[in-house]
């Protein structure tokens, strides 16, 4: 499974890129190949205030909604309407065109908890074992 | 974990498998979305050997089946097939079932595999006569093959005159053994078969069938893709749109039932539900964009709850969410506009006419091409 060395992770499957300002946020390949068919994408709105572990958006697929979690505490600073209109980008390009929201962080040590490509590869490996 | 006869099969194509009642079945190959696709357009072939298959049989198999089941069995010819309901004494139902006619004393009775236990118990216990319920589940594959291009590849693989076979009916595949049934039967308002055969076939046919039709477009479908399908059809889930809490009428499957049958369990409650109604009624409901609803989730009107999701999916071909569930009846007329709340935000559902997707031309034209049951001419 695709893991960008160039990213952090989180334990629930989203991952952080450090931007000079924001943070930007998405899911990772193997989140999407476990949702496959995701058919709706509800996102924050900007300015809403978020903090690590809490709901920040919901991606929908045919089974099931899931919670996406804001890796840092921070404000939404932009959202990425072209995933609102075709949902199909997050199984496409997780990584890239298939990106969720961006976070002003408020706390810059909340990045220092998120875990490395390395740790995240290990965690995916452990949990289909 | 049960497994089917295609078990190996489905691990060899990869697919990701769910517990289904026990049993250990596919939930999708690839994607459902594009399993979903291939079927209304070209060729899904399913294993549902979950499901199970009851023979009735015995000079007074119709007496016996025409006392518990809502329709008339009298009236079913041979080689022919009929969707009907079987209700405890309370008018509920305890199973939606297919039943098809083999011969002048025989049915073939498909039953969903969450209730097979139950169905078999309550016809075998309330047997008239010289009836026999036997359960031949054991041993025995369904494979549905459904989609606008399953009569040709069928007929390819099976020498048999597939395309005259008619809607509904079920004929002998001769080259099989006397086992082997085809039915112009499925549940995913596609045109489709599906062929109830000893699991010693059934191996053969899926990969006949896939190894032809690949180039069409065709694609194994998991249990995915079979709900998205039923829902867009309108077809209801037992377990899921009804349960034994549940009458005809409530859920919209009175066309089933033969109220001009002097008896049968349940009727004196229906009797009584349609001089005085219903509580609630059966809907679909469509929404033109937004999340997908769910089970369980709350309808309204005027922030006042009139009702509750029972069945919802995002509908691949239609391209927007789509719902089934009850209301009260005063909402059910299409174009009342409902209130779906989904994680504290309202948005607007339209009550529309079952089903979803009405089908397409070549599935009408297909459909309603030469009907007569053509039992004879399968060989």
């Amino acid at each position: 499974m695709h893991v960008p060395p160039e990213l952090l992770y989180t334990k629930t499957h989203e991952w952080a890129k450090r931007d000079p300002q924001e943070i930007v946020v998405g899911i990772t390949a193997h989140a999407q190949e476990e949702l496959r068919d995701v058919v709706f994408v509800e996102l924050p709105k900007v300015g809403k205030v978020v903090k690590p572990g809490e709901p920040a958006a919901v991606i929908e697929s045919v089974k099931a909604a899931f919670d996406i979690y804001a890796p840092v505490s921070g404000t939404i600073s932009r959202v990425n309407d072209a995933v609102a209109k075709a949902p199909q980008l997050v199984n496409q390009d997780c990584y890239s065109k298939g990106w969720l929201f961006a976070i002003t962080p408020s706390v810059p040590e909340d990045v220092s908890r998120l875990l490395s490509p390395d740790e995240y590869t290990k965690q995916i490996q452990t949990a289909t074992h | 974990m049960l497994k089917t006869a295609l078990h190996d099969r489905h691990r060899a194509l990869g697919a990701k498998m769910t517990d289904f009642h026990s049993w250990d079945m596919p939930l999708y190959y690839t994607s459902i979305l594009e399993e979903h696709r291939a079927v209304r357009e070209a060729l899904g072939v399913f294993d549902i050997s979950h499901m199970g298959q009851v023979l009735v049989a015995g000079p007074d198999a119709v007496r016996t089946l025409n006392a518990l089941m809502v329709s008339d069995i009298s009236q079913v010819a041979q080689g022919r097939a009929c969707y009907t309901l079987m209700l405890n004494e309370q008018g509920g139902i305890i199973d939606d079932l297919i039943i098809y006619r083999l011969g002048e004393s025989e049915f073939l009775v498909i039953v969903n595999c969450g209730n097979r236990a139950v169905d078999v118990a309550w016809l075998a216990g309330h047997v008239e006569g010289q009836t026999t319920v036997t359960d031949i589940s054991e041993g025995r594959s369904i494979l549905a093959v459904q989609g606008p291009r399953s009569s040709r590849v069928l007929e390819e693989i099976l020498d048999a005159k597939v395309a005259g076979l008619g809607k509904f009916c079920i004929a002998p595949i001769r080259t099989m053994g006397p086992d082997a049934c085809l039915a112009r039967t499925g549940y995913t308002g596609s045109d489709g078969f599906e062929l109830f055969l000893p699991d010693r076939h059934a191996l053969r046919v899926w990969d006949a069938v896939l190894s032809m039709a690949k180039p069409l477009g065709a694609r194994p479908v998991g249990l995915g893709a079979r709900d998205t399908l039923r829902i867009e059809a309108g077809l209801r889930l037992y377990g899921t749109d009804m349960d034994a809490a549940t009458s005809p009428i409530e859920v919209g499957l009175e066309w089933t039932v033969a109220m001009n049958k002097p008896a049968f369990i349940g009727k004196n409650v229906l009797v009584t539900q349609q001089q005085d109604g219903v509580a609630r009624k059966f809907i679909g409901f469509e929404l033109s964009q937004g999340p997908v609803p769910r089970t369980g989730m709350e309808l309204a009107v005027d922030g006042r709850r009139i009702g509750m999701v029972t069945s919802g999916t995002f509908s691949p071909i239609l391209a927007k969410p789509l719902g089934m569930g009850y209301v009260e009846p005063a909402y059910t007329k299409p174009g009342t506009t409902l209130t779906l709340t989904v994680r504290n935000q309202r948005h607007h559902a339209t009550v529309v006419k079952l089903p979803f997707w009405k089908g397409d031309a070549k599935t009408q034209a297909a459909l309603t091409s030469p009907a007569a049951p053509t039992r004879e001419r399968l060989t």
